[in-house]
């Protein structure tokens, strides 16, 4: 009865504290759509590293743009590039793993030796070589985290959709006639909607941290298009002058990150009751 | 044993084959005329050819992979175009820094992690377990380079017990530069000691819930002794997993924490490559990190087997 009351306790609270965080991240990304403190990309030279004030929430960076402005646009980056990449491996990667599963035999060993091989490029090391050839931008941080996402979307519903395969709704589906294709839209993957629902959760966590990455290095967003990544690239310049410059792009990652981290656990044990007994 | 060891090892080779040719096509074959994107448009058409004569353009792609690869075995890695010495001179310096840097970080991570999670699992519920909880999460939130930059803003900027970048090199002594490492690897580490103290508390708390640990203790094992010679035994499986993915993402990470820090290893060493698009050094340094990510990862589905031969029998 303990465990159960601790369980749900911790539950409620990962998801609501979760939930609340990442929110308040979407709703700073939308809000700023159309309306922000001060214009996140003007330049005013005299008001350069100005400290906080009514004015400037955050102060203002070495350009004396206005740091509050430039975190909540940054919100908008983090999130688009991490919807478009994970989009994109969790299509790719869900078609190809529900396809492994459905086939088996050689298709899944085809399916599973290409997930093996993809994991030799973490996110970084095609962003290095797309950008070696291309120039840096925001497009390559989709494409690099993007193609990084295939191979764990295609391993979990592959993982995921086998152990449904051999459930008995599945033998019944196959009896009264109905072809894999079907069987995968219709019972297999209704089934695993909520682990994958999850891993995009969380994929969507470590999607903002590489975006940030790259952009740190300089490989992602470019300028005057402002990200979190790039912000501290920038701060770092001016550590010692204005420190505080290279806390608040930190912290919305951080936010962001954790928001979202906490949502994914929330929701695993929200819909995988099973799974939370051995957290 | 043997047929599962043929299997990965074949899996193993095709894969570095693979990535082989994904790094040839995509930076030797996708950009049309490399010598060009070297360049620049600006360039002369005679200094574009003599490039292009140097690099060995003027040979089938063929040969030129099958000369590369050829290279790679011996390591023999062709001229840097902006440093004008061979890439494997260059590689060989810059592991200096990069190898000693993953090694005191994965030291410190696996330290904390084993540590903290084996606390956290035989504390479970109590303030120590939700305190290590928490700083799990953090630890997964809380960008590595933004912990770097954090780091340097307390003890090189405030304190001024480290300086907030560059390596003094070997040669100066062991001492400054092992220091010069420390933040860079501390940053590493917390991100990764995070989560994989995670993964052992929860691994931990599993194989506590077994019958066999009930026996130990029923036999007059003491709770410590159960714990360190049954438990943790037991649940370095989940462990070992995370700690070999994790090993390619200390990896990467250098390249990101060694810019922080302005250390002039192998990420520092293709990040700047990339600016002076000298894409013979990146061609070379990539190739590089996916082998050591894909033999990483071949070397811990061996590690596997190692500890758990119930593993071999499923795979097989």
């Amino acid at each position: 009865m303990t465990t159960r009351r601790q369980l749900s306790f911790a539950t409620s609270g990962s998801f609501a504290i979760g939930g609340t965080l990442a929110l308040l991240v979407i709703v700073t990304a939308l809000v700023s759509l159309f309306w922000t403190p001060q214009s996140p990309t003007e330049i005013t030279v005299t008001q350069r590293l100005k400290p906080p004030s009514a004015e400037h929430w955050f102060g203002t960076d070495h350009f004396g743009r206005d740091v509050f402005s430039m975190i909540m646009v940054g919100a908008q980056n983090s999130i688009a590039v991490g919807v478009v990449a994970v989009g994109i491996g969790a299509t790719l990667g869900i078609a190809l793993g529900a396809f492994a599963s459905a086939r088996r035999g050689w298709s899944e060993e085809i399916v599973m030796r290409f997930t093996d091989f993809s994991f030799a490029f973490p996110a970084i090391l095609s962003a290095i070589m797309i950008t070696a050839i291309l120039g840096p931008g925001a497009i390559n941080s989709i494409i690099a985290i993007g193609i990084y996402n295939i191979p764990v979307f295609a391993r979990v519903t592959r993982g995921s959709a086998n152990a449904i395969w051999a459930r008995d709704f599945v033998l019944a589906a196959r009896a009264a006639g109905k072809g894999r294709f079907r069987i995968t839209v219709e019972h297999v993957l209704p089934n695993i909607a909520s682990v994958l629902i999850v891993q995009a959760t969380i994929q969507f966590a470590l999607a903002i941290l590489a975006e940030a990455g790259l952009s740190y290095l300089g490989l992602g967003t470019q300028p005057p298009q402002p990200s979190w990544g790039r912000m501290l690239n920038e701060a770092q310049t001016f550590m010692f002058m204005a420190p505080r410059l290279a806390i608040f792009p930190g912290l919305a990652i951080a936010v962001a990150v954790l928001g979202l981290n906490l949502l994914g656990d929330g929701l695993r044990d929200v819909l995988d009751p099973k799974l939370a007994r051995s957290r | 044993m043997s047929v599962f060891l043929l299997k990965r090892f074949l899996t193993f080779v095709a894969t570095l084959f693979g990535a082989s040719v994904v790094v040839f096509l995509v930076l030797e074959i996708l950009p049309g005329d490399p010598a060009q994107l070297m360049l620049g448009i600006d360039a002369q058409p005679d200094t574009l050819e003599a490039l292009r004569k140097k690099l060995g353009l003027d040979r089938p792609a063929l040969e030129r992979y099958v000369g590369w690869i050829g290279g790679l075995m011996v390591g023999e890695l062709g001229l840097s175009y902006t440093y004008s010495v061979p890439v494997s001179d260059l590689i060989l310096e810059r592991l200096q820094v990069t190898v000693p840097l993953a090694l005191m970080a994965i030291t410190i991570s696996t330290t904390l992690a084993l540590v903290l999670g084996v606390y956290a699992a035989s504390r479970h519920n109590t303030v120590g377990d939700w305190g290590v909880m928490v700083f799990g999460q953090l630890g997964i939130a809380v960008p590595s380079f933004w912990f770097a930059i954090l780091l340097v803003l307390l003890f090189a900027v405030t304190l001024g017990w480290f300086n907030a970048g560059g390596f003094p090199g070997w040669a100066g002594g062991t001492w400054p530069a092992i220091k010069a490492l420390i933040l860079p690897a501390l940053s590493l580490a917390l991100v990764q000691g995070a989560i994989l103290a995670r993964v052992t508390r929860s691994a931990v708390l599993e194989v506590l819930r077994e019958d066999f640990v009930r026996t130990a203790r029923a036999k007059g094992l003491s709770r410590r002794q159960t714990l360190w010679r049954h438990v943790v035994r037991n649940a370095l499986i989940p462990v070992v997993t995370i700690l070999g993915l994790q090993l390619s993402a200390l990896l990467t990470g250098t390249i990101i924490i060694e810019n922080v820090f302005f250390l002039p290893g192998l990420g520092r060493l293709v990040f700047q490559s990339i600016s002076q698009r000298d894409l013979v050094v990146v061609k070379d340094v990539v190739v590089l990190f996916a082998a050591l990510v894909v033999s990483i990862n071949f070397v811990v589905d061996l590690l596997y087997v190692a500890i758990d031969p119930r593993l071999k029998a499923h795979d097989a």
